[in-house]
């Protein structure tokens, strides 16, 4: 199929319905409109059921009904919609439902702002609702890697009957870029046997988080952390740019990532060799990458569109070897090249 | 030897853990021997909420999801828009649907949900220990309105019968009650006629179903069973606040 030319919102509605999505459940809120407003006009026309919600609140639980059901369903908000729906996706996690979440990630905390952050990734990467659960998130850096990851979460949700999250930012949301809808590879997915599709000639199946004996709660969160621990053997992934000879490591990701890539070829103009660690899954978080790192590395400087995050991820995974720095721009401010290549230069010991 | 009583197949042999005089095993055989009578059982798909009736999901013998609180008709709308050909209904309480579950009952009555919903009544929280409930009488004593509910405090008791009867997508509502066999009987019938009224794809369905909680109220059963004729009845009228013969 030839490239064309789309928003990321409506990517991410594409990609949905080529991965098999037929159920969409969602509710108003900038920046990621137009993924809604594409299902309700795509959905019809392959079958499928475009319905927009009361609530956030109320999209998540159709959601969890319609997973239940054996379905493949999305919704889709942006930060504080995504706080409204922590509940339901505890809930969707506790009950091993597969489905995806798109978080188009706007500035906070309370209301914010619409303009691009990544101040979310906490509540993506740590949980975010009550209890000891995870999401699979996938960080992209473009519409494209964004349209791919999606085609994939579909069966990595099945496969793990745990929910995915791509985390973008309102950048990837609105913008436009040339994108190809490329088959992904399938994985072998068991048949959905424990979804509610009508007990005929079989016992009743139960979907269902809610376990009051202490043992059986405990036994069932084991059970979750050896997903969890399935997910970070096998499934973590980054890219690493010009890191093979770097003295400093920069970490980034999405939006962000594409930024301190220019920045890196700044440097590099400048004498300083510096590398990029982009993680492209950050729960599982891409520790292997850090591993892989040559000796020659001196520091790491993390940059994100939030206060400071993903930086105490960085720092485990260092764990001690280097000074990890940090560079963040907060409330919707979008990092430029120059500011990162002062600290940078800053940390490798000013201009050269 | 000839059976004359049996336990209908929609249900499990479970021993439920409802208080004695609870009224909640009454209503789950009606809405059992409503599903045997429409032979639906093996396409059936229940939702159970937070409550007292949080574990209805063991005791109805049909596919089942448990919702968040207040929630259930939310799971049931993603239930029945991906199975549109099976049979989907929520079993809830007072607590859950009239007050943190308000928004999504209203919706999926106001978008004509094709599907059923038994609102169980019994004017108080149950589960955890006897709070009020947005339906608590005024005067009711409650472990939070140790004084009895103040309506310059707190308001009225929601009439969810009449409030959801305003709603054009639900096509059939009825309120019944439990505390004699009369009634009972009465009410079996209104809860197989909201799941009818689902099979013919006509809109929303609930039925309101008066109920006792003889543990919270601190009465023995048939004392609750009399406080809920004197006193629930006069305030929460009974009948058919809509029918589909109406919406035609």
């Amino acid at each position: 199929m030839a490239k064309q030319l789309m928003k990321g919102n409506e990517a991410i509605g594409e990609a949905a319905v080529q991965a098999g999505c037929r159920y969409f459940f969602g509710y108003p809120i900038t920046p990621q409109n137009e993924v809604p407003e594409y299902m309700s006009r795509r959905l019809p026309e392959v079958g499928g059921v475009f319905l927009q919600a009361e609530s956030e609140v109320a999209a998540i639980n159709m959601v969890y009904g319609a997973a239940g059901a054996g379905a493949r369903v999305m919704t889709s908000s942006s930060s504080p919609g995504i706080s409204l729906k922590q509940e339901g996706i505890s809930y969707i996690a506790g009950s091993e439902l597969p489905c995806v979440i798109i978080n188009i990630i706007r500035g906070g905390p309370g209301l914010g702002g619409i303009q691009p952050a990544q101040s979310d990734y906490f509540q993506a990467t740590k949980g975010g609702g009550h209890g000891d659960y995870n999401l699979f998130v996938f960080a992209p850096a473009s519409v494209q890697e964004m349209v791919d990851l999606i085609m994939e979460s579909f069966d990595i949700a099945d496969y793990y009957r745990n929910p995915v999250m791509i985390m973008g930012d309102g950048t990837l949301g609105q913008m436009m870029e040339p994108v190809e809808f490329k088959p992904v590879k399938k994985r072998d997915l068991p048949p959905k046997d424990w979804a509610t599709t009508g007990c005929v000639g079989r016992e009743h199946n139960i979907i269902n988080s809610l376990a009051l004996v202490a043992e059986n709660l405990e036994r069932h969160n084991w059970k979750l952390q050896e997903k969890y621990k399935q997910m970070k053997e096998n499934e973590q992934r980054w890219e690493l740019y010009k890191t093979e000879d770097a003295e400093l490591v920069m970490v980034a990701y999405g939006t962000t990532a594409r930024i301190v890539k220019s920045v890196v070829n700044k440097l590099r103009e400048q004498g300083i060799k510096a590398g990029l660690l982009r993680p492209i899954t950050i729960f599982p978080y891409p520790e292997k990458a850090f591993a892989l790192l040559p000796d020659s590395v001196k520091a790491f400087l993390t940059v994100e569109m939030s206060a400071g995050q993903m930086v105490q991820d960085v720092r485990l995974a260092v764990n001690g070897k280097c000074p990890v720095h940090f560079c963040g721009r907060t409330g919707g401010i979008i990092p430029t090249p120059a500011e990162i290549t002062k600290v940078a230069m800053e940390i490798m010991g000013g201009e050269r | 030897m000839q059976v004359v009583f049996q336990r209908p197949s929609a249900l499990s042999d479970k021993h439920t853990h409802y208080c004695p005089g609870c009224t909640h095993g009454i209503i789950h055989r009606l809405v059992a021997e409503a599903i045997d009578e429409l032979d639906v059982r093996e396409k059936t798909i229940g939702v159970a909420s937070v409550g007292c009736s949080v574990l209805a999901y063991e005791y109805f013998n049909c596919d089942m999801q448990q919702a968040a609180h207040g929630r259930a008709p939310a799971v049931a709308t993603g239930i029945k828009r991906v199975h549109p050909d099976k049979v989907v209904f929520t079993y809830q309480g007072d607590g859950d649907l009239a007050s943190i579950g308000m928004a999504e009952i209203v919706h999926a009555a106001a978008r004509g949900e094709k599907i059923t919903t038994i609102f169980v009544n019994n004017t108080i929280y149950g589960m955890t220990g006897g709070q009020m409930a947005p339906t608590s009488l005024v005067g009711q004593k409650t472990t939070t309105s140790p004084f009895g509910r103040k309506a310059e405090h707190c308001g009225y008791p929601i009439k969810i019968a009449e409030l959801l009867s305003t709603l054009q997508g639900a096509v059939s509502v009825a309120r019944v009650s439990v505390h004699d066999v009369p009634n009972i009987i009465k009410a079996k019938k209104a809860i197989k006629k909201a799941f009818e009224v689902q099979l013919s794809g006509a809109g929303f369905s609930i039925v309101e179903v008066l109920s006792t909680c003889p543990t919270n109220w601190g009465k023995p059963p048939l004392e609750a069973l009399k406080w809920l004729k004197e006193n629930m009845i006069p305030y929460y009228p009974l009948g058919e606040y809509r029918t589909p013969e109406e919406v035609k």
